[in-house]
C-alpha cells in the first residue's frame, strides 16, 4: 500500500517538476522536442532510481550509525557524480547503442537537482533501502510525465504566434505554470483514495 | 579586465538568472517571501565566493580531466559550512530553506563560474566575480520573492515585521503557490526583453 502511494503521489501530487522545483534547469534545456525529452527521461529513470537507492543504503549504513550525517551533502554528490560516471561507462561497453541515444544527457544528470533532491527526500522521510528507490524511481516518472508533455506542447508553440517579448523561455515558463495549476487537480486525488 | 566590470557583469550584463536562466529550481522554490530569497541569496554569494576563491588558488594544481570531480567537492565543503551555520544560528530560516539548502551543491550558477571563470583567471578577479555573480543572483531572488509575497498576501514582511497593518487587498493566493513561481518568472523574462528591446531600438533610432 505505502509503494502504492508512494508511486501515486511522486507522479501526480508532489511532481517534482510542477510541486518541488526540481530538475527545472534540464526541464527547460533539453525540452525543445519529444525526442530529445524521451532520451533524457530514460537516462534520469535509470540513475534517479539508483541514485536513491545507493544514497539510502550509505546512509542508513555508513552515515547514521557513525554520526557522520554531516557529510550527507558532500557524500551524497560524490555518489551521484560517480554514479552518473560508472552508468556511462557501462553502457559503452555493454550496449552501444543506448549508449549513443543517452550519451549526451548522462553527464548532464550530474548537476540535475531532482536526482540530489529525490535521495535527500527519501533520507528525510526516513525511508528505507528499497521505498527509497521506489521513491526515485517515482519521482523521476513524474518527472519524465511532466517533460515529455511539455516538449510536446513547445512543439507546438514553435508554430503559434507569440508575441515578440514572450518568445521562447518567457512562454515556456508561462505554460508549466498553466501545467502547474493542472496538476494542482490531482491533490485531492490523494484524500479521496487513502 | 578591471574589477568593477567584471562585478557589474554578474549583476547586469551576464545576470546568472535573468541573461543566463541558471539556478532556476533554488530561484523558484524558495522565493515564497522576500526574506527567503535574501537568505538563499546570501548563502549562494558565499558559497560562489569561497568556492571561486578555492578553484582558483588551485587551478594550476588540478589536472584538467578530473576538475569537474574536484570542483564538486570544494563547493560540497562549502555548502556543509552554510549548512551548519544555518543551523545554528537562522534554524527557522534553515527550516523553511529545506533541501535547497544543501542543493547549493548542484545550483549550475556556481559549477558554471567555477569552469568558465574562476579555473582560468586569479584569485582576486575569481573573488569579485563571485561577489557579483552572488549579488546578480540574489537580486532575482529578491525581486521575484518581493513580487510573489506582495501579490500572495497583499503584504511584504521585512525581518519580521509587516510594511503594512493589514492586507492592501484580496491576496491571490495562486502566487505563492507553484504554479505562481512559474507564471512570475516567465511574467518577469517578458518585461524584461521588453525593456532591452525599447532600449535598442532607441539606441538604434
Amino acid at each position: 500500500m505505502e509503494i502504492i502511494a508512494i508511486l501515486l503521489g511522486g507522479v501526480l501530487i508532489n511532481n517534482l517538476v510542477f510541486a518541488q522545483f526540481l530538475g527545472l534547469c534540464p526541464f527547460v534545456g533539453v525540452s525543445k522536442n519529444v525526442e530529445m525529452a524521451t532520451g533524457m527521461s530514460a537516462a534520469v529513470l535509470f540513475v534517479m532510481t539508483m541514485a536513491a537507492g545507493v544514497t539510502a543504503l550509505l546512509h542508513s549504513l555508513v552515515l547514521d550509525p557513525y554520526g557522520l550525517t554531516y557529510l550527507e551533502t558532500v557524500t551524497f554528490i560524490l555518489v551521484i557524480s560517480s554514479l552518473v560516471q560508472f552508468v556511462e561507462t557501462f553502457l559503452r561497453k555493454a550496449s552501444p547503442v543506448l549508449h549513443r541515444s543517452l550519451g549526451i544527457y548522462l553527464p548532464l544528470i550530474t548537476t540535475n537537482c531532482a536526482v540530489m533532491g529525490a535521495a535527500l527526500i527519501s533520507v528525510r522521510q526516513g525511508y528505507g533501502v528499497g521505498l527509497s528507490a521506489v521513491n526515485g524511481f517515482a519521482g523521476a516518472l513524474g518527472w519524465s510525465l511532466a517533460i515529455i508533455l511539455f516538449a510536446g506542447i513547445r512543439e507546438r508553440l514553435e508554430l503559434a504566434s507569440v508575441p515578440e517579448a514572450l518568445k521562447g523561455i518567457p512562454v515556456a515558463l508561462v505554460t508549466t505554470g498553466l501545467m502547474a495549476i493542472a496538476f494542482l487537480g490531482f491533490q485531492g486525488l490523494f484524500r479521496f483514495l487513502f | 579586465m578591471n574589477l568593477w566590470r567584471i562585478l557589474t557583469n554578474g549583476v547586469v550584463k551576464e545576470n546568472p538568472v535573468f541573461r543566463l536562466l541558471l539556478g532556476l529550481c533554488p530561484l523558484l522554490a524558495v522565493t515564497t517571501a522576500l526574506m527567503n530569497g535574501f537568505w538563499m541569496g546570501v548563502a549562494v554569494i558565499f558559497v560562489l565566493t569561497s568556492s571561486n576563491i578555492i578553484v582558483s588558488m588551485l587551478r594550476k594544481v588540478i589536472a584538467p580531466r578530473i576538475r569537474i570531480p574536484c570542483f564538486i567537492v570544494i563547493i560540497a565543503t562549502f555548502v556543509t559550512i552554510v549548512q551548519m551555520t544555518m543551523n545554528a544560528y537562522l534554524p527557522d530560516m534553515y527550516e523553511i530553506l529545506g533541501i535547497f539548502v544543501p542543493l547549493i551543491v548542484v545550483n549550475c550558477v556556481i559549477l558554471a563560474r567555477a569552469e568558465a571563470f574562476a579555473s582560468k583567471n586569479p584569485v582576486v578577479s575569481a573573488a569579485v566575480d563571485g561577489i557579483g555573480m552572488g549579488l546578480g543572483f540574489t537580486i532575482a531572488l529578491m525581486v521575484l520573492g518581493g513580487v510573489r509575497e506582495f501579490f500572495g498576501t497583499a503584504n511584504l514582511v521585512i525581518n519580521g515585521q509587516p510594511l503594512f497593518d493589514a492586507p492592501l487587498f484580496e491576496p491571490a493566493l495562486i502566487m505563492i503557490m507553484p504554479p505562481g513561481a512559474f507564471i512570475t518568472m516567465g511574467v518577469l523574462l517578458a518585461l524584461l526583453n521588453v525593456m532591452v528591446n525599447r532600449g535598442r531600438s532607441g539606441a538604434g533610432a
